[in-house]
Parts: C-alpha cells; structure tokens; sequence
C-alpha cells in the first residue's frame, strides 16, 4: 500500500478540516445573517471535502480506522495540514483575506488535480472545484469591496492582509512524499502554480487599491506536524465528544 | 445591527425546475445586485431548491394596497362566466 498517497490524502483532508472548522466560528458571529449563513456554506463545503479525503485514506490504509477516527482521534503533532488555515479567526478583513490567498491556489491547485492518475482522486477534485470557484467569488468580491471602500475597510484590510501574507509560502511547499505522486501523476505541482497565483493576487490587490505586502517573513511548519499553539486548542473542542464518549454517533 | 440598516433590501424569486416559473421565496439584505444574487444561492437553494435565481431589489416592488381591495377584486365576484367551470359541456365533449 502506499504511504505517501494516504499521507497526501490525510493531508489534504486536515488543510479542508481545520480550514472549515475555524471558519465555522463565524457561525452566529458574522457582521450580519446572510454573511453568516454563507460563511456556514463554506465550511461545510470544506469539511465535506475533508471527510471525501479521510475516507479515501482510511480505505487504502485499511487498518481498522475509519475516517471519523481519523479526525477525531490523532493529536495536533499527527495534523499535517498547513499553518495558514488554522490561525485564529480573527477580523472579518482578516478571515477574507486568508480567504483570498487560499481560494486562489485552491481553484488553481483542483483544476488540475481533476486530472489526476488516480481516479478516486480526481473525482473528488471534480466536486471540489466547483466550490472552491464560488468561494473564490465571494472572497475576491469582498477584498475589493472592503479595500475599495471605507478608510477604516481599506486600512483593516490592507491589516489583515499583512497578518496573513507569511503563511503563504507553504503552500507552495512540497513533501518528498507529494514529490513522488507528482512524479507519478497523481498529485499537483505546487511550485508550479505560484507565478499564476501571484499574479491573479496582484490582480485583486490592485483592483482592490490594496498594497501587496513584502515577502519579508514566512513560517512554514504544518505538513511536518509543527503547528501553532492554536491548533491544539481548536482540537481540544472539535474532538472533546469523540474523545469524552468514545464511538458515540449521532 | 447598524449595519443592516445600510444594506439594501431584495426580494428573492427562485425556480425550482427548468420550465417552472420563478416564484418568491423571500427576501435578504446586500449590498448590491452581484451581493444578492450570491446570498440568495446560499440562504434559499442550499438545499437543491433551485436551478435559476432572480433578484430584485425590494423597493423597485409597486405593490397594490389593501384599501384599494374593493374596487380591485370585488367586482370579479360576481362574474363566474370568466370560469371555464361556468359552462356546461356538451357529452360529445369528455376530456376538457
């Protein structure tokens, strides 16, 4: 069996997981009802895809887990998901600009990835992409708005942006694992994609009226297990009924 | 909130199979047409309600009034010879 195409895919499904598991804490704290029910959707879009990725891994590992117990039962040091989507929620400037950032290579990373060797793979890129285009919709729509707004809109998001700007080099980082599905077809090439995405951000910005901040800082980490104190303490509430009621099922 | 109050009100009408017609299903706030159109996809066809969405921005809305009720409809009442029910059809006549 293959172990780096289950670590590709237990990765995969940890960047959806605890991207769409911070976002849900928009949930009734979004600035108004619509916003919040979107932000809800894009969640759920994310852990929907999280949960397509696990069971995928606990089928080829098939070691007696299953994807539940792949979520809900491994510590932050066994999460290989990338930094940038387990930051803190923040502001609201700040969530869409993280937003934005991860949309872009998203839609960019899953039109490839539906052409993947592996077909499980590709199928679940094909439902994926579409999602990920209506996401990137709305968070390109909001950073032009709130850039191009108000004084107070554009400086807080020019604020969040910079927050943001140092966790994105790792998404362009690739595991030697990642390397050998590349090789083989069936993962994306993450290198590749950066020109494309800096540009098409560079786009947004500049419609936007936002400064693209200075490459001067990066913190990469995730896909290694070295994560922020902040994943721990998400962990600690998402997995606290699986961990205090083992197998308890809805 | 304030910021509601800032947002435009639009009336949302969804289709929910090709060849139906639009029907309203509500109503939301936004910022704009695009904003509402995108909020009318996530809070009224989350569930497969729909395959076609139109907005409308509420106050573009000419509604008629309730006191204008008895000289709207009233007059309707008394003239069923409008309904097809009204005439009686002929045996030749089965399906109709």
């Amino acid at each position: 069996m293959s172990q780096p195409l289950i670590d590709y895919c237990i990765a995969q499904g940890d960047d959806a997981l605890i991207f769409g598991q911070r976002m849900t804490e928009w949930c009734y704290s979004a600035p108004f009802l619509e916003e919040d029910l979107a932000l809800a959707n894009v969640a759920l879009d994310l852990i929907g895809r999280a949960q397509m990725f696990y069971q995928y891994a606990a089928e080829l590992a098939d070691d007696g887990r299953s994807a539940d117990d792949i979520a809900f039962l491994r510590d932050a040091r066994s999460y290989t998901n990338l930094l940038i989507n387990e930051l803190p929620r923040g502001d609201f400037a700040f969530s869409m600009a993280r937003f934005l950032l991860v949309d872009t290579f998203n839609v960019l990373y899953l039109e490839q990835l539906v052409n993947s060797s592996d077909s499980r793979i590709a199928a679940i890129a094909a439902k994926a992409i579409k999602e990920s285009r209506y996401h990137l919709r709305r968070s390109r729509d909001w950073v032009v708005r709130l850039g191009d707004g108000t004084e107070e809109s554009h400086q807080r998001m020019q604020k969040g942006l910079e927050e943001v700007w140092g966790y994105h080099k790792e998404l362009f980082i690739e595991t030697a694992g990642e390397r050998e599905l590349i090789a083989s077809g069936v993962a994306v090439d993450r290198e590749a994609l950066y020109s494309t995405w800096s540009k098409q951000i560079d786009t947004v910005l500049a419609e936007a009226t936002l400064q693209r901040p200075e490459d001067g800082w990066k913190v990469v980490g995730g896909r290694d297990g070295i994560h922020t104190e902040h994943l721990g303490h998400m962990l600690s509430e998402m997995q606290y009924l699986q961990r205090s009621y083992p197998g308890v099922e809805w | 909130m304030s910021s509601e109050q800032q947002l435009k009100l639009f009336e949302v009408f969804v289709r929910s199979k090709r060849g139906l017609d639009h029907k309203h299903v509500g109503s939301l706030h936004a910022e704009d047409a695009e904003q509402a159109l995108e909020y009318a996809r996530d809070c009224y066809t989350r569930r497969s309600e729909g395959v076609s969405i139109w907005v409308v921005n509420s106050s573009d809305i000419v509604a008629s009034q309730e006191e204008d009720a008895e000289s709207f409809y009233d007059p309707m009442d008394d003239k069923p010879y409008r309904h097809a029910t009204h005439y009686q059809l002929p045996d030749a006549v089965n399906n109709m």
